[in-house]
């Protein structure tokens, strides 16, 4: 497959370098909002969204920011930017789906300081994909995140019936479920090549 | 009034380095520690860009605390700590091209790191200076110490090596899951084991003596 091509780079971002599993970035939400489902699939949206609406800002305001030869302004300009998406999306859902507004609750702000969203500028301007590339990259980001997250979702909800000992309930057995999780998604390794 | 202080201020350090170890104990800043944690060199620069981050953005925050208006202080905060981020990142650049490009986006990533955001609203914003500087020194050694914990495992059990200095002979089999990205969940839920392991003892002893 054409490294270059919208489908591989995809591909690459949702599965293979799939951003929680393999690049340990969103840890945090990850761990934090995986304990139901329905949550955990409608944050996933969320963060598809800001993914989308960050990646493209981030993209036009690298060139202005290379035009201007102030590069040292980019990781500040960049958090500025995914702030103000994040606002943005917000004030966006709360007028057109108070519904969803309501759903997603507390973790539309909370999207700023997912360093999945900064990680994903910081790489496309590191590995200067071009606008189409930008997205694909950005769509497949959201993705594999969600998979991530939905799959974590999945297995914890089952595992609340469970019967453990009470020394590994809670963050140690979830750390370990995703590290079964991060072997299995190694498997996709030899995607495309 | 000195030695009343000197109790406290250590207390308040202590507090970062083990009662509320800002990754063992209150899950924050987890994002670094998987991911640059399989090595220990790797383990030592992290820990201390973050530590020069936190330390200096907590003591800015803490010295401006009045002057910045409440419904924008979570703004400027990611500011102030985005600048301090981006002087870290020109200086290890210069420093060691190497360490760098081993540490890559994990560096400015700095910026997120909830362990900051999180001492500069709960902390800094409401203390003074030098309680706020201590606290800031603690949380980094803190959160070092965490990374060393992780590091340390997953070098010598994952590599056969300390610092890049072989431990064991050449005829040790590595476990090279453990420089691998699922290692890292596992080193880290082995240790969060051992701890709450260690607490239980704790509480446990505490009630047989109360009892």
């Amino acid at each position: 497959m054409n490294p270059d091509s919208f489908a591989f780079i995809f591909l690459q971002a949702c599965l293979i370098n799939n951003f929680v599993l393999s690049m340990f970035l969103g840890i945090c939400p990850f761990l934090g909002v995986s304990g139901k489902f329905q949550t955990a699939s409608r944050m996933g949206l969320a963060v598809i969204f800001v993914m989308l609406v960050s990646s493209t800002c981030a993209f036009w305001i690298n060139e202005l920011l290379e035009m201007l030869d102030a590069e040292y302004l980019r990781l500040i300009c960049y958090i500025a930017v995914i702030a103000s998406a994040v606002q943005l999306v917000e004030m966006f859902i709360k007028k057109f789906s108070p519904a969803l507004f309501k759903a997603l609750g507390i973790f539309l702000p909370l999207i700023t300081t997912n360093c999945a969203i900064l990680g994903l500028a910081l790489f496309q301007t590191q590995r200067a994909y071009n606008f189409v590339q930008c997205l694909a990259f950005a769509l497949g980001a959201g993705v594999g995140f969600t998979i991530a997250l939905v799959i974590m979702a999945g297995l914890r909800e089952e595992l609340d019936l469970a019967d453990v000992p009470s020394v590994v309930k809670g963050a140690a057995l979830t750390l370990v479920l995703a590290g079964i999780l991060s072997l299995a998604f190694m498997g996709f390794a030899g995607i495309g090549t | 009034m000195a030695e009343k202080n000197l109790p406290e201020s250590l207390d308040t350090f202590v507090k970062g380095l083990w009662r509320e170890n800002p990754v063992f104990v209150m899950l924050l800043g987890m994002c670094p520690v998987l991911a640059v944690s399989n090595t220990v060199k790797n383990c030592i620069a992290m820990g201390l860009c973050a530590s020069f981050v936190l330390i200096m953005s907590s003591t800015l925050v803490s010295l401006f605390r009045k002057h910045i208006p409440k419904q924008v202080r979570i703004a400027t905060f990611i500011i102030i700590i985005a600048t301090f981020v981006t002087i870290v990142d020109y200086v290890l650049k210069a420093i060691s091209k190497e360490l760098s490009d081993a540490l890559g986006a994990f560096v400015p990533l700095i910026v997120v790191n909830c362990i900051i955001l999180g001492r500069a609203e709960a902390y800094a914003s409401k203390h003074n200076v030098v309680k706020s500087f201590i606290d800031a020194v603690g949380m980094g050694v803190g959160f070092t110490f965490a990374l060393l914990c992780l590091g340390v495992v997953r070098e010598t059990l994952g590599m056969g090596t300390i610092w890049g200095i072989p431990v064991f002979g050449a005829n040790f089999e590595r476990w090279s899951i453990l420089v691998t990205a699922p290692g890292g969940f596992f080193t880290l839920g082995a240790w969060l084991l051992v701890f709450s392991w260690v607490r239980e003892r704790g509480r446990t002893k505490a009630k047989g003596g109360a009892a």
